[in-house]
């Protein structure tokens, strides 16, 4: 064996660089199935598809609480009190400033529909409890008011509103 | 592992094997020739104590895993059904699921120890590392272990603690269902944690074996934090560490046993007795109690990112504790300062316990503020100002003159060490 400069290029050199490179590339492609086997199946997706709620039972001050995407959907049928309670406030001190306007769909101010997720460390907060008369979370305090937001307590934001619409002014799809 | 190879095969099928795979020479020379110092207290035997837990783990969870239903509408089901139906099922499910507490009361111990007499610093650092590795695999193997039974405290305890993870900004959301493998903790996340759960006992096997090798490289740690210097510093790992780590770990297994046969639901929660309900939350969630400080100190701080960090942060910060601690007197014995603020962050640590399961309002968040606020200044502000600061009595020469003279009065110079 004659000893090889370390300028010149030999075809060890070329294999040793090229089968690094493969390897490499190799590594990185077989990680895509390996995590992405972890994401939502395709029928945990396809379960996940809009459903309509017909509005015309729930009776002024309750909350129907319906399952969508595994995750509970509070439908709020708000009082004139509760209303006028959520628009009475100072929206500019909120901890997550938003108005009760934004928070529900034009013309249809009485319903409030929200995921009833406390957005803390997800826990469900039980309705028509603590000093907001919105939403208590029973795990670490969070405070909500009849708009679903956060006044106080740990929790970072206001409950999330899922993506729906009005089908008829009785009946809502979600999703 | 660096012990004396005295080790004479006797017989010929040893003498052969010996030639071949040289096993029972490395069991010898780490196990029965292994120099120990003379001067070992009962609070070294829990590392003994600590691998045997983890032996009762893995022979009653392999056990217990050809019983067990992992799926959601079966799962809770199943565990009634090795409580009532399967021989002696109950007294194995009851081996495994106290077995968990007893392992960390174990590793607590054994933490405070090596906190205590300083096992922590030069040259034993990444010994100390892996052991920190060993406790978070541990943590993550018990909560994973702890949702299987789909009761509700499995189910809202998974689901408060994968939350964790959402409070990242951007990636949180998307990691968060990543984890799941839904829209929310359900039959996807109770295979992937049973997946995980029977897998990482065998991780911190593996990690248990560095530990110990680790551990053989650089010698044990002693009561007088001096190395050992000559032969009549040490004794024969056999008999002499054998039977001590053999007596209490004896007793130990006394108290085990009273915990499984008389009391075997103490350390648990009646709601996990309840079937998981995605739609309900518990009035009270709590955490085994082996979290209990650690979740105090999350509720501590008023914001979510912040209070995970903290959490995370009062766990990792224990990797850089070789470093924090700047004094060059390794063992507590010697240091008087530090003993006080040694004796206060335990009574801080059991104290964020007793907090982490009361109501997380009024007076009981006060309190887990200042404790939070003194766990944390134990590490960043107390033990690298004590080590400049601190004037520590004299350390003996050899552990045998600590042993054979006894301790050094403060202020006193060393007397000379008597040969004999």
């Amino acid at each position: 064996m004659t000893t090889v400069s370390s300028a010149e290029h030999t075809r060890r050199d070329f294999l040793y660089i090229a089968t690094a490179a493969v390897g490499a590339v190799g590594a990185a492609a077989s990680l895509v199935p390996l995590v992405s086997q972890m994401n939502p199946d395709a029928s945990t997706i396809a379960a996940g598809a809009p459903i309509d709620v017909d509005l015309g039972p729930v009776a002024d001050g309750q909350i129907l609480k319906v399952f969508w995407r595994s995750k509970p959907i509070f439908i709020f049928h708000r009082t004139k009190k509760d209303i006028d309670e959520a628009r009475a406030v100072q929206v500019g001190r909120l901890p997550d400033p938003e108005t009760d306007q934004k928070r529900v769909k034009d013309g249809h101010d009485q319903w409030l529909v929200l995921i009833g997720i406390c957005t803390h460390l997800g826990c469900i907060p039980i309705a028509h409890q603590g000093e907001y008369d919105g939403f208590f979370c029973p795990c670490h305090g969070s405070q909500y008011d009849t708009s679903g937001r956060i006044r106080k307590g740990p929790a970072p934001k206001n409950l999330a509103l899922p993506p729906y619409e009005f089908v008829s002014d009785s009946k809502i799809r979600i999703g | 592992m660096s012990g004396h190879s005295t080790y004479q095969p006797q017989g010929a099928f040893m003498k052969w094997l010996e030639r071949r795979l040289p096993i029972a020479g490395l069991m010898h020379s780490s196990f029965v020739a292994y120099p120990t110092p003379r001067n070992l207290n009962y609070w070294w035997t829990f590392g003994g104590i600590l691998s045997f837990m983890l032996g009762v783990q893995i022979i009653t969870g392999v056990v217990l895993a050809m019983h067990y239903t992992a799926h959601a509408d079966m799962a809770f089901n199943s565990v009634e059904t090795i409580m009532r139906d399967v021989n002696y099922g109950w007294l194995l499910r009851y081996l495994h699921s106290n077995g968990a507490s007893m392992f960390f009361v174990a590793v607590y111990i054994h933490m405070f120890r090596g906190m205590y007499y300083g096992s922590y610093k030069e040259p034993r650092e990444v010994l100390w590392i892996l052991g920190v590795i060993l406790y978070l695999l541990m943590m993550a193997t018990g909560f994973l272990g702890y949702t299987l039974p789909w009761g509700q405290m499995s189910y809202w305890g998974a689901t408060v603690i994968t939350n964790f993870f959402s409070a990242f900004p951007l990636i949180g959301d998307p990691l968060v269902m990543l984890l799941w493998g839904g829209y929310a903790v359900g039959n996807p996340t109770l295979n992937r944690f049973y997946s995980l759960h029977y897998l990482l006992p065998f991780v911190i096997a593996g990690v248990v074996v560095l530990h110990i090798w680790a551990l053989h490289v650089v010698g044990q740690n002693n009561p007088t934090g001096v190395d050992p210097k000559s032969a009549k510093d040490t004794v024969a790992f056999t008999p002499y560490a054998t039977v001590k780590d053999s007596f209490l770990m004896a007793v130990f297994c006394i108290v085990f046993a009273w915990f499984v046969f008389y009391v075997p639901n103490y350390l648990g929660h009646a709601d996990n007795y309840i079937p998981a309900n995605p739609a309900v939350t518990p009035q009270h969630i709590v955490p085994e109690w082996y979290y209990l400080p650690f979740y105090a100190i999350l509720r501590a701080i008023p914001n979510k990112l912040l209070g995970v960090c903290a959490l995370f942060g009062s766990i990792l910060i224990l990797a850089f504790l070789p470093w924090l601690d700047t004094s060059r007197v390794r063992s507590g014995r010697y240091r008087p300062l530090f003993k006080q603020f040694f004796w206060l962050f335990v009574v801080c640590c059991l104290g964020l316990g007793w907090l982490g399961a009361k109501p997380p309002e009024g007076v009981y968040v006060i309190a887990a503020r200042i404790l939070t606020i003194y766990y944390f200044a134990y590490f960043i502000v107390v033990l690298p100002l004590l080590g400049i600061f601190e004037k520590t009595r004299p350390v003996p020469n050899s552990i045998a003159e600590a042993v054979l003279v006894g301790d050094v009065p403060l202020g006193a110079s060393a007397p000379p060490l008597r040969h004999g």
